[in-house]
């Protein structure tokens, strides 16, 4: 049987890996990816705390249904505002885009 | 769910995975060597390759990915509600149309604004 | 921890979903970090099936890998082959301070907890139970539950709305036809550019 801080570990270590990843990337789509790892993490949390805490319970699992749409409606608008700036920038590298930086 | 049902999903993968590497790994081993600069090139229909393979696509391929996402995001609520339907009355089908309308409207307004037109 | 069936499962799923996640945001090859992100997603569809959560295991896949991953990858072929690099910024250090402070955090808020949080009535051992058995992992109680006005009818419904928005704007925003349409146009983009 696998205790359930184990599960949390893994999504923290899934977690910290995507945090690294949003901060260390150059390229947009990598940080997309590296949200889309993070978001991971919190679904394995949910249904781990789901089945270890209330599994006569749906809320868990619902929560994390929703995730999945908020994820794809995410992934759907990141990835085409980043199809329109490298439009406009001929670049997908967020550094290149500063537009707005002071 | 039982056990032995996992089981046998995990069959399937363990088959999925060795039925492509058995042959390409035996081709490896078995096959003999003799390569000439005609046979490395890449195949392509027998004529000979124009440009880089990693080209870029139009935009437009993007537009159905999107329609084909949403729509299977919608097919994750379906499911379920499909699975209920005998003990749901004809709120929950009202419900489920409001769901799909909505999700139509959208494929409606995209396509007369000419986002799915392919020039 | 026993050496079980699930217990050895359970590791070479984390192993996977850990590995290939650290492989995300480490390959050079951006093509190559999107594969890798399918293969880690794939990891935790394992872990939900381990936690008897079968339909979200099928979620998973057939959302995430089946159409959020290709999502990603059609992005990457849609940008030119330059701009296809996995390469880390100049903060990176920084950022690995970042991550693994997070992480020591993380565990020392879960060790003092590790006894509370181990061996429960409710077992994740799916071999011992019936997970059919276990109150609420039926799928046509969440499908009942879903349009249940006392329950999730709300963000059911709004999570329509959201998919609609998601649709109109992104289609609209990647379209060409709109993009290069003069009544759109406002005028203010970088004609220099």
């Amino acid at each position: 049987m696998v205790p359930l801080w184990m599960y949390l570990l893994v999504a923290a270590g899934l977690f910290s890996i995507g945090l690294y990843g949003v901060l260390s990337r150059r390229n947009a789509v990598a940080i997309l990816m590296s949200i889309e790892l993070m978001l991971n993490a919190v679904n394995i949390n949910l249904v781990a705390f789901w089945r270890y805490n209330s599994p006569g319970d749906l809320n868990g699992q619902v929560f994390a249904l929703f995730v999945f749409v908020v994820a794809a409606a995410e992934a759907a608008v990141g990835l085409a505002l980043i199809i329109t700036i490298y439009r406009r920038h001929k670049s997908v590298i967020v550094e290149d885009v500063d537009l707005l930086k002071w | 769910m039982t056990v032995h049902e996992w089981l046998f999903i995990g069959l399937f993968f363990a088959l999925g995975w060795m039925l492509p590497t058995i042959p390409i790994v035996a081709g490896k081993l078995l096959g003999p060597k003799r390569p000439n600069k005609i046979k490395q090139q890449t195949y392509e229909c027998g004529i000979e390759t124009v440009g880089n393979t990693w080209v870029q696509f139009r935009a437009q391929y993007y537009v159905f990915a999107l329609v084909f996402v949403v729509f299977d995001v919608e097919l994750i609520f379906l499911f379920p509600w499909a699975m209920a339907y005998n003990k749901l009355g004809l709120f929950a089908l009202f419900e489920m149309t409001v769901f799909i309308l909505l999700l139509v409207v959208a494929l409606v307004y995209t396509w007369r604004k000419g986002a799915l037109e392919w020039e | 921890m026993d050496i079980t069936a699930e217990s050895v499962v359970f590791l070479i799923l984390s192993a996977l979903t850990l590995g290939s996640g650290l492989l995300v945001v480490t390959s050079r090859n951006l093509f190559h970090a999107a594969l890798y992100l399918m293969l880690s997603l794939f990891g935790v569809a394992g872990l939900f099936a381990l936690l008897t959560a079968p339909f979200l295991a099928f979620v998973q896949v057939t959302v995430y890998i089946g159409a959020i991953a290709i999502l990603i990858i059609f992005a990457i072929m849609l940008t030119p082959q330059v701009t296809r690099t996995n390469a880390r910024n100049t903060q990176w250090v920084g950022a690995v301070v970042v991550a693994v402070v997070f992480f020591a955090v993380m565990v020392s808020v879960l060790t003092p907890l590790m006894d509370d949080l181990g061996a429960d009535d409710w077992s994740a051992d799916f071999s011992e139970e019936d997970p059919d058995d276990v109150p609420g992992t039926s799928l046509a109680d969440l499908g009942e539950q879903l349009v249940d006005p006392d329950y999730y009818m709300l963000p059911f419904e709004v999570a329509s709305v959201l998919l609609m928005a998601a649709l109109i704007g992104a289609a609209l925003m990647v379209s060409p036809a709109i993009a290069d349409d003069p009544e759109t146009e406002t005028g203010d983009d970088e004609s220099g550019g």
